[in-house]
C-alpha cells in the first residue's frame, strides 16, 4: 500500500504536502501546550504552591484558586451523577424495551446534542435560575450550574452507551432468551457488566466536557468565588472565572489565568487517557 | 412478561420523560421570548442599543465571515490530514496509534483553552488583535479534529478494489487521489464539513477572546465582530432588558443547526447504502 518512490513528479510534492498536514495536528497540540507553559511557567515557580489556597483576590496579588477548582470539581460531579445512570438506564430501555421508538429519539437526541450550550446557559437563565430562586433565593447556583450541564452531557453520554450496548455479541441475548432470563435480569447480569468498561469510559469523557465546559456554567452558577457548601450557593468554576476576568487581567493576574488553562488542560488530558485504559487502549470513539 | 420487565418498561418511559420535557421547556421558553421578535426585518436590520432593539443583520454578516476564515483553514488542513492518515499511515501501526492519540486529545481541549491560546498567539503574538482573522483561525483549530476524524472515516470506507484496480492501471497517486478517491469520499468529506459548520456556529468561549465584542458591521477581516453565540451571551448576561433579543437570536442559531443536521442527514442516506 505505502510505496514512496513513483515515477511521477506530482505524487513526490504530494506526498511531502500530506506529511505537512499530518504534521499540522501534532504542531497544534504542541503549540497549545507550548504557549500555555511558556506564559504560566515564571508565574508557577514563583507563586506555584500558593495557587492551591483558598484565597483569590487578584487585586492584592492573591491567587489561590482552591474554591474554584472546587466549584469547577463539584459542579461537574454532580452533573455526572444526574445525567450518567440517566443515560445509560435510558440507552438499555430504549434497546431492550422499547426499538420502536429507538430511532426517533436518537435522532432527537442527536439534535440535542448539536445545540450551542450559551443556548442552554440561556434555558437555565430563563427558566431553571428563576424556579430554583422560589424555595431557594437567589437561584444561581451550584445546583442550577448541574443541571444545565447534566442535560448538556446527557445526549453524547446517551449515544456512547447505546454504541457500546450495540457491540454486544446478539448472542448474548438469544442464550438469555434461551434460559427464559427476565430482560430486567439480563440486563443487570450480563448485558451492562460485558459494556461496562466502554460505558464508563465514555462517561469519564463526559465528565471531561463537564469540567471543560464555559459558557452554560458560566451564566447559570452565580460566579460568586466561594467554597462550596451548599447546593444553593452560588459558585464560580476554573472556566467561567478565565471568562470572566481574560477581558481586563493583566501581570500576573493574567498569568494566574494561563496557569488554570493549564491545569485544566493537564485535568482533561488525564481524564482522557483514562478512558483508553479503561476500554484497554485507544479504540475510534463512538 | 414478568413484573421485573414491566416495571423497567414504566420507568424507561419516565426517565425519557425526565429528559423531554426540559427539552420542551427549553424549547417552549426560547419561544414565549422570542417568537414575536422574529421577522425579517430581524434579520435584516442592524442591531441598535448595544441590541436592546433592531436586528441581527451584523452579527450575521460577522459570523459568515469567521466561519468562512474557519473553513477556509481547517477544510484544506483537515482534508490533507486524513489524506495523510488514510493514504500513508496504515491502521493498526504505531504511528496510526500516535497520531490518533493526538486527535483525540485536540479534541478533548475545553473550548476556553482554544479561546486562551488564540488570544496569546493569534491575537498578541502574531498581533492580528481581536479580530475576525483571529477569531476565525482559533475556531479552525478546535474544529479540526471534528474535520480530520469524519474525512478519515470517508476516506477509509472507499473499497478496497478501487485501490487495486487503480494500482493495476498503474495510475499516479495524485491521480488517484483527485479522481478516484476523493470523488467516492465527497459525501463523506461534505458531511464532514457541515458537521465542522455546526461545531462552529455552536462554539462561544472560543470568540471571545479572539474575534471580540464589537457589535458594528466588519469593514476586513481585521476588524472585530461579533458572532451570534456571544451575541446571545452578552444579551442574556450583561445587557439588561436584552432577554427576548437573546432568545429570538437563540431561535435563528438553533434554526440554522437543526438545518444542518437535517442536510447531514440527507447526505448520509445514500452514502450508508453505497458502503454497506
Amino acid at each position: 500500500m505505502i510505496t514512496i518512490s513513483s515515477r511521477f513528479p506530482a505524487d513526490s510534492l504530494l506526498t511531502w504536502l500530506l506529511r505537512l498536514t499530518g504534521a499540522a495536528a501534532v504542531l497544534v497540540l504542541g503549540g497549545i501546550i507550548a504557549v500555555l507553559l511558556i506564559q504560566s511557567a515564571p508565574f508557577l515557580v514563583e507563586h506555584g504552591s500558593a495557587l492551591w489556597r483558598n484565597d483569590w483576590q487578584p487585586g492584592q496579588a492573591r491567587y489561590g484558586m482552591a474554591a474554584m477548582i472546587a466549584g469547577s470539581m463539584v459542579v461537574s460531579v454532580l452533573a455526572l451523577v444526574i445525567a450518567g445512570p440517566l443515560a445509560v438506564l435510558l440507552a438499555a430501555w430504549l434497546r431492550y424495551f422499547a426499538p420502536l421508538i429507538r430511532r426517533p429519539v436518537l435522532v432527537l437526541v442527536e439534535l440535542m446534542a448539536g445545540i450551542p450550550s450559551v443556548v442552554y446557559g440561556l434555558w437555565g437563565m430563563l427558566v431553571l435560575v428563576p424556579w430554583i430562586n422560589q424555595w431557594a433565593p437567589p437561584g444561581a447556583s451550584w445546583l442550577a450550574a448541574s443541571l444545565v450541564l447534566a442535560l448538556m452531557i446527557l445526549p453524547l453520554a446517551l449515544l456512547v452507551t447505546d454504541t457500546a450496548l450495540g457491540q454486544l455479541p446478539a448472542r448474548y441475548l438469544q442464550a438469555g432468551q434461551a434460559l427464559s432470563l427476565s430482560r430486567v435480569g439480563m440486563l443487570r447480569r450480563v448485558l451492562l457488566p460485558q459494556a461496562g468498561p466502554a460505558i464508563v469510559s465514555g462517561l469519564v469523557l463526559q465528565f471531561g466536557r463537564a469540567l471543560g465546559e464555559t459558557m452554560a456554567v458560566l451564566m447559570v452558577a452565580g460566579n460568586v468565588v466561594q467554597w462550596p457548601t451548599s447546593l444553593f450557593d452560588p459558585v464560580r468554576t476554573l472556566t467561567a472565572n478565565i471568562a470572566l476576568e481574560m477581558a481586563y487581567a493583566t501581570g500576573d493576574h493574567r498569568v494566574a489565568l494561563f496557569a488554570s488553562g493549564l491545569l485544566l488542560l493537564l485535568v482533561t488530558s488525564v481524564l482522557l487517557m483514562l478512558s483508553w485504559r479503561l476500554r484497554g487502549g485507544r479504540h475510534e470513539m463512538a | 412478561m414478568r413484573w421485573p420487565d414491566r416495571l423497567a418498561g414504566v420507568i424507561g418511559a419516565l426517565l425519557l420523560l425526565a429528559v423531554l420535557v426540559p427539552m420542551g421547556l427549553m424549547l417552549w421558553s426560547l419561544l414565549e421570548q422570542g417568537a414575536g421578535l422574529l421577522s425579517v426585518d430581524f434579520l435584516l436590520d442592524d442591531p441598535r442599543q448595544a441590541g436592546r432593539a433592531g436586528g441581527i443583520a451584523a452579527l450575521l454578516v460577522s459570523t459568515g465571515w469567521i466561519l468562512a476564515v474557519c473553513l477556509l483553514v481547517a477544510v484544506p488542513v483537515g482534508l490533507g490530514c486524513a489524506l495523510y492518515l488514510s493514504e500513508q499511515v496504515p491502521a493498526g501501526t504505531r504511528r496510526a496509534q500516535w497520531l490518533g492519540g493526538v486527535l483525540d486529545m485536540l479534541a478533548a481541549v475545553p473550548s476556553i483553552v482554544y479561546g486562551l491560546f488564540g488570544y496569546q498567539f493569534f491575537a498578541i503574538s502574531l498581533g492580528l488583535g481581536f479580530s475576525i482573522l483571529s477569531g476565525g483561525l482559533a475556531l479552525a483549530l478546535m474544529v479540526l479534529p471534528l474535520m480530520i476524524r469524519s474525512a478519515e472515516q470517508a476516506l477509509r470506507a472507499v473499497p478496497l478494489s478501487y485501490r487495486q484496480a487503480g494500482e493495476a492501471l498503474s495510475i499516479s497517486r495524485w491521480g488517484w487521489v483527485r479522481r478516484i478517491l476523493v470523488p467516492q469520499a465527497a459525501p463523506g468529506i461534505a458531511v464532514g464539513i457541515i458537521l465542522s459548520i455546526g461545531r462552529a456556529l455552536a462554539e462561544t468561549a472560543v470568540l471571545l477572546f479572539t474575534a471580540g465584542y464589537v457589535l458594528r458591521r466588519p469593514d476586513s477581516v481585521l476588524d472585530s465582530g461579533r458572532a451570534l453565540s456571544v451575541h446571545i451571551y452578552d444579551l442574556a448576561m450583561n445587557v439588561p432588558g436584552g432577554m427576548p433579543r437573546a432568545a429570538a437570536t437563540g431561535l435563528v442559531l438553533v434554526a440554522i443547526l437543526v438545518i444542518l443536521n437535517l442536510l447531514v442527514r440527507r447526505w448520509l442516506r445514500p452514502a450508508q447504502g453505497v458502503w454497506q
